[in-house]
């Protein structure tokens, strides 16, 4: 399962070859530091990054403990993985609220990474806050533009100020502040239009934004899809007119997002918050340490998690995470997992968290109008059926069909989907089982 | 502007940072050891042309000067646009209009599909094919405005529903518009979708076989075009080879080739997919559009001989 090597199986496989060899050598430690240098290099970071990273990472492996491990692949991707968390996270990521009780902030960014979307997506968070949101959009550049944003304010119910005979971005600023005090409003958003750093004239007119509004927080959009150039652009917009931090967008993809870890460590400056989907309400915290799994291909298992019992209540949860740590999930797991799924809408988000799972979904045919067809096959089965798939025979399967239905080939395909879940289980629980009794959760501190 | 102008423009940071690096390593070492290949894989993997390509050209230059045992400058960055070039794989769209043609703007969020649909729109209409533009994209706000803006501007006519209506029916409708008026082109503007969401894609094939089904009689030809955003890193491979999959791809769009990005990432997916280049997004401008250049890419990308 190709798709699922990450960077651990590919250091555990190196240090399973060297068995038998008492302890690794200069050369081992090379080999594997030439994986992460190709994992890092693959998720997008920066090669300077990458360069510097293997370099630290490679002496803190040199110490013995990390040698004399009878594990250490998995200790190496722990070294690495821990640096990483430790690089993106860091300083306070909180959002600056102006002392005078007017808050701006001012997005900008390159072409289509999501800032108008982005602008509303935060009006919406601090509505939800309580707080008094006015959004403005300075973008007279690209057709349609102020009409997206007031469109989706409008979704939100929240005001937005465009002025679509003014020419000035500047201009348009500066009266969305004075609209924004008249409406009593605390906190003002500003959507700029997209740019290259590189476009002076450009550049020059969010200057003049930038010095007509005084901005709280200057928030650089940047999408998880981005490639090395994105170290350039952060350090050049920071030059240019200032950053106080980064949304990522675009996270809900398949991305590894290795961008975020370069302008955190270029820039010094934190991550503040993701983008998680097209949807107005699809705007997370930012978590450094699924970050750092994220770009090591690891997969943002955590999120999956954590979104899960979110909907899905605690306990149901909890007993999920131990049958996930014990390396079970029977067909009973699934149907829960069913019922709930059914409610909470969108299995295809969390599932398409998984690195590669895009095609690996498809493949499974985990359609939402089929669950309650699956439902109700697994409904039909007994117990002990549910408890150990292995038992249903051909005769079993014919019942079941009758039961819930369905055709003999539905239940068929159920069990082989089933087979694929348990599989794709396996995989989370399974990381880190070299590594001792430790499960993935337990690694990652949960 | 001239269009290699536009091209050099667009990509001189990028030839300006290879040629710096280039010099830099060509003056420290002089002659061609491991150490200049490292450092040539590293600017190759700094314009985003991923690990693999940058290790084929190199290794293909190690294994030439040790042939050949030349080692000079001009033989080097010689060699290595002649492999680039071997990689890249263009092909101009000169469909036959004699019949309906219809082109899919397909590609993920945001890289520039409603853009390069308006751009193409004016400049097929403007050499007097008549073309018609459809904005199936029912789900982003605003995004029929600012495709119909760009009919205006095209003066070529919009297809279109509102906003949430069945992208699937706007096909249908600009099919049967299309073949109503004699229309030669017409170009489909979809939501940007990431290839990670099962559902999105199956509405992009649920289009598809809408434009077939209501195509055959007029014997329509269909076209499939990736667009991809040049500041893309690896991940576009994953994009190509995610839509090839649903839908084949009969070519690929680099668009924001005149700004901050290197675009190497072409080299990276036209290697993984063998599929086209066929236009190039060189600004947000109605006549920012060119057919993709290899040659006029990759001297952007390499130093100065
Ligand atoms: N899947 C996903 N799509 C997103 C996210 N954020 C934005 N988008 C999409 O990305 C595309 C571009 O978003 P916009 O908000 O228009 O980007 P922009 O930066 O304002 O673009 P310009 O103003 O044209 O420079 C749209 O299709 C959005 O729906 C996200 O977090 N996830
Ligand atoms: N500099 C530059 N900007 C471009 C180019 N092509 C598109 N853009 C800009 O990129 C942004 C996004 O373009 P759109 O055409 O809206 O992208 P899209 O793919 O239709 O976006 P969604 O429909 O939201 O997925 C806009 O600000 C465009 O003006 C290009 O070749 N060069
Ligand atoms: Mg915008
Ligand atoms: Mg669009």
């Amino acid at each position: 399962m190709a798709v699922f090597q990450g960077l651990s199986e590919k250091l555990q496989a190196i240090t399973d070859r060297m068995r038998g060899k008492s302890r690794i050598t200069e050369s081992d430690l090379k080999e594997m530091m030439r994986e992460i240098r190709l994992a890092l290099l693959e998720a997008d970071v920066h090669y300077q990054v990458v360069k510097d990273l293997t370099k630290e990472i490679s002496e803190k492996s040199a110490g013995t403990e990390v040698m004399q491990s009878i594990t250490p692949g998995q200790q190496i991707v722990k070294i690495v993985h821990d640096s990483l968390t430790e690089i993106l996270g860091g300083s306070e990521s909180k959002l600056a609220v102006s002392p005078k009780g007017f808050t701006v902030y001012m997005l900008y960014g390159l072409q289509g990474a999501g800032k108008t979307t982005t602008a509303a997506k935060l009006a919406n968070y601090l509505k939800d806050q309580g707080k008094k949101p006015i959004l403005t959009s300075v973008d007279v550049h690209r057709p349609a533009a102020a009409d997206q944003l007031n469109i989706l304010a409008k979704s939100i119910d929240v005001p937005c100020y465009i002025n679509k005979e003014e020419k000035r971005a500047e201009v348009i600023a500066k009266e969305a502040m004075d609209r924004g005090r008249y409406l009593l409003a605390d906190t003002l958003i500003v959507d700029t239009a997209g740019r290259m750093t590189i476009d002076e004239e450009m550049m020059t007119e969010l200057k003049a934004i930038a010095s007509a509004v005084k901005p709280d927080e200057k928030l650089l959009i940047v999408d998880a899809m981005i490639g090395q150039e994105a170290v350039n652009i952060a350090l050049e917009f920071d030059r240019e007119i200032g950053l106080d931090g980064f949304i990522m967008t675009k996270l809900d993809g398949d991305a590894r997002g290795g961008a975020a870890l370069s302008i955190r460590r270029i820039t010094g400056k934190p991550i503040k918050l993701v983008g998680m989907g097209e949807k107005i309400d699809q705007l997370e915290v930012f978590h450094p340490e699924r970050m750092a799994s994220r770009i090591l291909g690891m997969g943002d298992v955590l999120t999956l998690v954590e979104k899960a019992s979110r909907q899905i209540d605690e306990e149901k949860a909890q007993k999920t995470l131990e049958r996930l740590q014990k390396n079970r999930f029977t067909l009973q797991d699934m149907l829960e997992q069913l019922e709930q799924v059914r409610d909470m809408g969108s299995i295809q988000d969390m599932v398409s968290m998984l690195p590669g799972a895009g095609g690996k979904l498809k493949d499974a045919e985990v359609d939402e109008k089929e669950f309650d067809r699956l439902a109700a096959i697994i409904r039909s089965m007994t117990i002990r059926e549910r408890e150990n798939h292995k038992i249903l025979n051909a005769s079993r399967r014919r019942r079941i069909a009758a039961g819930s239905g369905t055709s003999i080939q539905d239940v068929n395909k159920l069990i082989r989907q089933y087979e694929q879940t348990q599989k794709i289980m396996k995989q989370f629980s399974g990381f880190g089982k070299k590594g001792g009794k430790r499960g993935l959760f337990s690694q990652f501190g949960l | 502007m001239s269009l290699f102008d536009k091209f050099r423009s667009g990509l001189s940071k990028t030839r300006q940072a290879v040629t710096e690096g280039f010099n830099r390593v060509a003056a420290s070492f002089g002659v061609f050891d491991e150490d200049f290949l490292d450092e040539l894989e590293m600017i190759l993997i700094q314009a985003d042309s991923g690990v693999q390509v940058a290790t084929k050209l190199t290794d293909s230059i190690r294994e030439r000067v040790r042939k050949e045992g030349k080692v000079d400058r001009e033989y080097v960055l010689g060699t290595l646009k002649d492999d680039m070039l071997a990689i890249l794989e263009t092909k101009p769209f000169r469909p036959d209009f004699e019949h309906l043609n219809v082109v899919f703007i397909l590609g993920v969020n945001g890289t520039g599909k409603t853009t390069t649909a308006g751009k193409l729109a004016a400049s097929f209409q403007r050499q007097g094919i008549k073309t018609m533009l459809a904005a199936a994209d029912t789900f982003r706000a605003a995004a029929i405005e600012q495709l119909q803006a760009w009919g205006e501007r095209a003066g070529v006519p919009v297809i279109s529903n509102t906003l949430r209506s069945d992208p699937a029916s706007v096909v249908f409708d600009a099919m049967q518009s299309a073949k109503a008026r004699g229309v030669k082109l017409l170009i489909i503007d979809t939501a940007g979708r990431l290839h990670n969401k099962p559902n999105l894609m199956s509405e992009m094939e649920k289009m598809h076989r809408v434009a077939a089904r209501e195509g055959e009689t007029v014997g329509a030809v269909i076209h499939n075009f990736l667009v991809l955003d040049a500041t893309t890193g690896q991940n576009a491979v994953i994009q190509a080879r995610a839509f090839n999959e649903v839908t084949t791809l009969d070519g690929l769009i680099i668009t924001k080739l005149d700004g901050n990005a290197k675009g190497g990432i072409a080299l990276a997916v036209v290697e993984d997919m063998d599929i086209p280049l066929v236009f190039a997004g060189l600004g947000e401008g109605i006549d920012d559009l060119a057919p993709f250049d290899a040659e006029l890419f990759v001297d952007s990308l390499l130093p100065e001989a």
